[in-house]
């Protein structure tokens, strides 16, 4: 007899791809994993000394709401320095538990059942599951590699997106490694502008671009009042594990989020963000090293693939290729972790566009790197 | 000069990056790689490659120190005449001129912890221009040139995570 009944709404969402792969993985001991989401970095010293700190001295009560206010100024100054997004630290600014719940608070606070929310495919895996759990419908909208996996203004117009209330963008992408520049994102906010779309904008890998300069869609005309940022301090400060993150938008939205995020979250973890102060404060050249590291670690692995005869297009943020693959990708997949233990992702867990790809981070040192390409290569043979 | 300062980052972990890898991380041509390497070396930026050696897996009396010189200058002699000198002795490794209480941090290396005291007192010592010595014998070594020396970097992160 079932004692725990379960509801209706999370019957609608699937188990996860990336859980296969892990289980998988898990089964076997000499595995190299290109598989992983974050970086092989700690986060860097100064703010893990300023978590230590923050204990030592007994702070360890709840934060405001909203976070720390000394983090949420912080996060306005650096925003508005780094990518020209100025929010106000007292109404514009969330500090979430990681930019998950930032998304998932975001999507129960803007989405009505039957509401349609398109998303780019292939994204992060997250999205998807979020909107079914807020009672909206996925519509993804197909990115291609031929356009860089880019989102264009004809491919929500293929998709129906003009019909969609919301739309989650998530660039520099996971899994593709894709970057929209200024000239890239405006037919987009054109298209959310004419057809009165608002827009949830994961920007967690910004500084992780490696051409040019990030530009925040919040940055465009008629964009701001539509859009909620969100960014965070897991990838880049290789903060992970310490979850946090935050949401930067127009009062209405971050209040609305915020009503939601005090009943199920109060606040972040407060340790976490004594730990984000600090980084924003004191960890520039941290970050610096670490995107100079993954930056050589990405031409090596493109190199790598283009040796080997692999099409794989030149991913210019985050720490993912996105290489084509022969045949059914999750098949490839399997076939490369049980023949030469190498762990990767296959595309299609990231949505239909996906398939026929695999997600490879290079998240990892360059002698794992080394081997593991090796590996493919014989894989291939 | 960004390539050139990024190689030296890759070589810095490695020196031992094949030529091939250097490209492939760089972004350069296998070509561009040895001009811009024989450049460093010829204008002296690149000074020499070393191995890292765990030196007690392979001989367990192996000894270092780190020894604090103080020295007397006159109008004829200067810090470099006297380093100079000191720097010849093979059995020093390092030699730096530091600021604070003593003059130079010397590190020295011998096959035992007799052979440094030996060396310190009848070879270092006696240089006209060094007024004191204090010798700090090295007990273990936890880092060496940016590398652990304690073993395995461990992974604990999930092997597949979104």
């Amino acid at each position: 007899m079932v004692l725990v009944r379960t509801s209706e709404r999370i019957g609608r969402v699937p188990p996860s791809g990336i859980r296969k792969f892990f289980e998988l993985a898990e089964e076997r001991e000499d595995v190299i994993s290109l598989g992983v989401g974050e970086p092989d970095f700690s986060a860097p010293w100064a703010a893990r000394d300023a978590a230590i700190a923050s204990l030592e001295r007994g702070r360890t009560s709840y934060t405001a709401n909203r976070g720390m206010y000394d983090l949420r100024e912080a996060i306005a100054d650096h925003c508005a320095e780094r990518y020209d997004l100025r929010y106000d630290p007292d109404e514009e600014i969330l500090v979430t538990t990681g930019v998950s719940e930032g998304v998932d608070v975001a999507l129960r606070a803007l989405v009505d059942p039957g509401d349609r929310v398109a998303m780019v495919d292939p994204s992060y895996v997250s999205y998807r599951p979020g909107v079914l759990l807020a009672d909206g419908e996925p519509l993804p909208v197909r990115t291609r590699e031929n356009e860089h996996f880019r989102l264009t203004y004809e491919a929500l117009d293929r998709a129906g997106a003009s019909e969609a209330d919301l739309l989650i963008l998530c660039y520099p992408n996971n899994p593709t490694g894709a970057v929209m520049h200024e000239e890239h994102l405006e037919p987009v906010a054109e298209f959310c502008r004419e057809h009165d779309l608002r827009v949830l904008s994961d920007e967690i890998y910004a500084d992780l671009t490696y051409s040019g300069e990030h530009t925040s869609i919040a940055t465009l005309d008629g964009m701001r009042e539509r859009t909620i940022v969100f960014n965070g301090f897991s990838k880049a400060y290789a903060m992970t594990g310490l979850r946090l993150g935050y949401a930067l938008g127009p009062a209405e939205g971050i209040g609305a989020m915020n009503r939601i995020h005090q009943y199920s979250m109060l606040s972040a973890p407060t340790t976490a963000q004594h730990a984000a102060l600090e980084a924003l404060v004191s960890c520039d050249d941290d970050v610096e090293e670490m995107v100079s590291a993954f930056n050589r670690r990405r031409r090596f692995v493109l190199s790598r693939f283009s040796e080997m005869g692999l099409d794989c297009f030149e991913a210019q943020g985050a720490f993912y290729v996105f290489p084509e693959v022969p045949g059914d990708d999750e098949a490839f997949a399997e076939g490369l972790l049980e023949d030469q233990g190498v762990a990767v992702v296959p595309g299609s867990v990231f949505g239909e566009a996906g398939e026929g790809h695999l997600r490879v981070s290079y998240a990892s040192g360059l002698p794992q790197l080394k081997e593991a390409m090796n590996r493919l290569e014989a894989f291939l043979a | 000069m960004e390539a050139k300062r990024e190689l030296l980052d890759v070589l810095c972990t490695n020196a031992r990056t094949e030529t091939a890898d250097l490209a492939r991380q760089t972004g350069l041509s296998e070509d561009e790689v040895e001009t811009a390497i024989a450049d460093l070396e010829g204008e002296g930026t690149i000074r020499g490659y070393q191995a890292i050696v765990d030196w007690e897996a392979v001989d367990e009396d192996h000894a270092r120190a780190a020894v604090e010189l103080n020295v007397t200058l006159d109008r004829e002699t200067g810090y470099a005449e006297v380093s100079e000198r000191l720097a010849k002795f093979p059995e020093v490794s390092s030699l730096h001129l530091v600021s604070g209480n003593y003059d130079f941090l010397m590190i020295v290396e011998a096959g035992s912890v007799r052979k440094i005291s030996r060396f310190v007192s009848e070879k270092v010592a006696p240089v006209p221009e060094v007024t004191q010595t204090v010798t700090h014998f090295v007990m273990e070594t936890y880092k060496e040139g940016g590398i652990g020396m304690n073993g395995g970097d461990d992974d604990d992160r999930l092997s597949v995570s979104p």
